[in-house]
């Protein structure tokens, strides 16, 4: 397990590995943000968390399909179908793999992009933290979506339209949590909701995605 | 460490191809498939690998014997030789992946990245990847595609190696290997009659 | 005594929907005539709402039919993914456009309510976003039946992600109800509690929801057999294909 975890890392931050895409990414939405809605401070830092949240989700989305679809073209899924491990430890370590590569860099970089949108000062951990404990779970089910749609060729599409519905009540959470951060009131709830959504879906879903994935090899 | 498959009929995209296929593959033996294109030989090593259920009938080998290389090498491309190797090898949980290397004459190409070697080489290195699993029995799919005569040399002696330490080999491959312990299963008599459709789609008809 | 599973046979369940079928599409137009009648020109109007409130003889139902053919879907999922009997895969197939009509129906005459109602054609209302997310829900499973040629690997993946998808949807009700409370009005129907919608409103409404059930179910009916029979159109020609 720890091989292929150390393999998907390697391959992300070796050239074409499209490490640092998902990250730019990020950095553009948040710059479009303020030409989209105007340049006023009181109005931007009111909806920073909120876009903050939102462009991580998008980010996470953009890199979705690689998880399985570049060991899927090479026969390496097949392979790793007929190794000794598990499909489901697969799943969980792929998404590890885009969590590390993804969710993680995004967690580090949202404070940096919170001070262009003029982030209150008391966001700042809230928004850290909620990233932290949301971003797992943004990864876990995006994995489970790549499994769906792992065999088909022009998956992108229909992969953000299945995942985004799941996102829902992570974002919902995640945000909320972020938002009641920036206003100073107590964000005990939502952040216990979104840490129970993201050990729920790393509990559940690698056996969805794994039950998905031995449909779609065979 | 025998391979037996009784009364097997597989079926590809809902369509039966082959029924009541039979056979014994035991230790030190070599197993070649034969028959023409679309008769159901990928379809059929796919099935015994586990990839796919079958329709009907029973495969029965030890767990964690069996190992597939399909058509595809599941090489990646920025990986270097050595490295693509060696994750094989920890997957299946061995360690020595040198003695591979000098099966297929890979050592001069070790650093080199997969992504920058010729067609035979890369077959070569996906088929080394046999060699570190330590699994016996070998699923192969047109093992041979792209390899030069030296190089099927090469892969001749290893499988010949290979039985003679008590493993066995199953492939679909149109060339002769020169190989003393190989039988030939023609799977042409097994082809599913009239192309039944499945059982679901049976009902209708 | 006959079997529940002998309409997993796909012969016998289209000769046995096919007889009921017309029946049921004829009871459902009896129960709609009935209902929106007696509902739209024989109740007073609310005295808070006026004539208004006679829109929730098409919300109510539509609604109530929504969520309930997400469930329908549910359960053939569970059963084809248990027993894997196609017929009930291709009845999950055939509910979820009826449910998407359902929910569209429900969004529009909630839209339509609202505007005299709360002055706005759309709130993010945790009752209506919860409504507007199932749309999501039923896009993204249709979408994924269409986009997968070979119908047994459709009818398991679509399964799986019903299945996942149902608890993101509870959850998502839950997570939206949290972010905002919101200017629906309660429950119009209940079992458990004292103040339903009066009695005047009370009867018609039964009436419109069993008409709304009914052709939900003569509906998926035919479109079953639709499926049935596309499926095996398309196993022929498969068939043809290789024997040619």
């Amino acid at each position: 397990m720890t091989a292929l975890l150390l393999r998907d890392l390697r391959l992300a931050i070796r050239a074409g590995g499209g490490f640092g895409l998902g990250l730019a990414f990020f950095l553009i939405v948040v710059v479009l943000v303020p030409f989209g809605v105007g340049p006023q401070s009181e109005l931007l830092s009111r909806i920073a968390a909120g876009t903050l949240w939102i462009g991580a989700l998008l980010a996470c989305l953009l890199s979705l399909d690689r998880i399985f679809a570049l060991d899927w073209e090479d026969g390496s899924l097949d392979l790793l179908a007929t190794a000794p491990l598990p499909m489901e430890a697969i799943a969980a370590v792929k998404a590890l793999a885009h969590w590390l590569t993804t969710g993680l860099p995004l967690v580090f970089a949202a404070p940096v992009l919170a001070i262009l949108l003029n982030l209150p000062p008391a966001g700042y951990g809230p928004l850290v933290l909620s990233l932290l404990l949301g971003t797992p779970a943004l990864s876990m089910i995006g994995t489970f979506g790549a499994a769906l749609t792992v065999g088909l060729k022009r998956g992108g599409l229909l992969l953000s339209l299945l995942v985004l519905p799941l996102y829902v009540p992570t974002l919902i959470f995640g945000a909320e949590a972020a938002r009641r951060g920036m206003d100073g009131f107590d964000t005990t709830t939502p952040m216990l909701m979104l840490a129970g959504i993201t050990c729920g879906t790393i509990a559940l879903l690698p056996f969805a995605a794994a039950a998905v994935l031995r449909v779609n090899l065979r | 460490m025998t391979l037996s498959v009784h009364n097997l009929s597989i079926t590809r995209g809902g369509i039966r191809v082959l029924e009541q296929v039979s056979f014994v593959l035991a230790a030190g033996e070599a197993l070649v498939l034969r028959g023409p294109n679309g008769i159901g030989k990928t379809t059929l090593l796919r099935t015994i690998a586990g990839l796919q259920p079958p329709l009907d009938g029973e495969i029965s080998v030890a767990p964690d014997t069996l190992v597939y290389a399909g058509h595809a090498d599941g090489l990646k491309s920025t990986l270097t030789v050595e490295e693509n190797l060696s994750f094989w090898a920890q997957i299946f949980g061995q360690g020595d992946i040198a003695p591979a290397m000098d099966s297929f004459d890979l050592g001069a190409l070790r650093t080199r990245p997969a992504g920058l070697l010729s067609a035979g080489q890369k077959r070569r290195l996906g088929l080394a990847r046999l060699l570190v699993t330590g699994r016996a029995i070998w699923i192969l799919d047109e093992p041979t595609v792209s390899l030069d005569t030296r190089a099927v040399e090469m892969f001749a002696q290893v499988i010949r190696t290979h039985l003679g330490q008590g493993g066995a080999t199953l492939m679909a491959t149109h060339i002769d290997l020169g190989l003393d312990q190989a039988n030939t299963l023609d799977l042409t008599p097994f082809r599913a009659s009239a192309n039944q459709l499945d059982d679901f789609d049976e009902a209708f008809l | 005594m006959p079997s529940l599973w002998e309409y997993a046979n796909p012969k016998k369940f289209i000769d046995t929907t096919s007889r009921v079928t017309p029946w049921l599409f004829v009871a459902a137009f009896l129960c709609l005539v009935t209902g929106l009648t007696w509902g739209f020109f024989f109740t007073p109007d609310d005295f808070r709402q006026g004539s208004t409130v006679k829109i929730i003889y098409l919300h109510v139902p539509s609604a109530l039919m929504a969520i309930n053919a997400w469930l329908m879907m549910l359960v053939a999922s569970l059963i084809w993914i248990v027993r894997r009997h196609h017929v009930s895969a291709l009845a999950a197939r055939a509910a979820a456009p009826v449910g998407v009509v359902m929910t569209l129906i429900a969004l529009a005459t909630g839209a339509i309510w609202g505007q005299p109602m709360w002055g706005t054609w759309w709130a993010w209302d945790p009752r209506l976003t919860s409504f507007l997310i199932l749309f999501l829900f039923y896009l993204g499973y249709i979408a994924l039946w269409e986009a997968i040629e070979n119908d047994d690997t459709a009818a398991d993946l679509t399964s799986i992600l019903c299945l996942v998808g149902s608890v993101f949807a509870l959850l998502s009700r839950y997570a939206v109800n949290f972010w905002n409370q919101g200017l629906h009005q309660g429950a119009s129907l209940s079992l458990d509690k004292e103040e339903n919608v009066h009695d005047v409103f009370y009867h018609p409404l039964l009436i419109c929801i069993a008409g709304f059930v009914l052709l939900f179910l003569a509906l998926v009916f035919l479109r079953t057999q639709t499926e049935i029979r596309a499926r095996r159109m398309r196993a022929l020609l498969a068939r043809e294909r290789l024997t040619a």
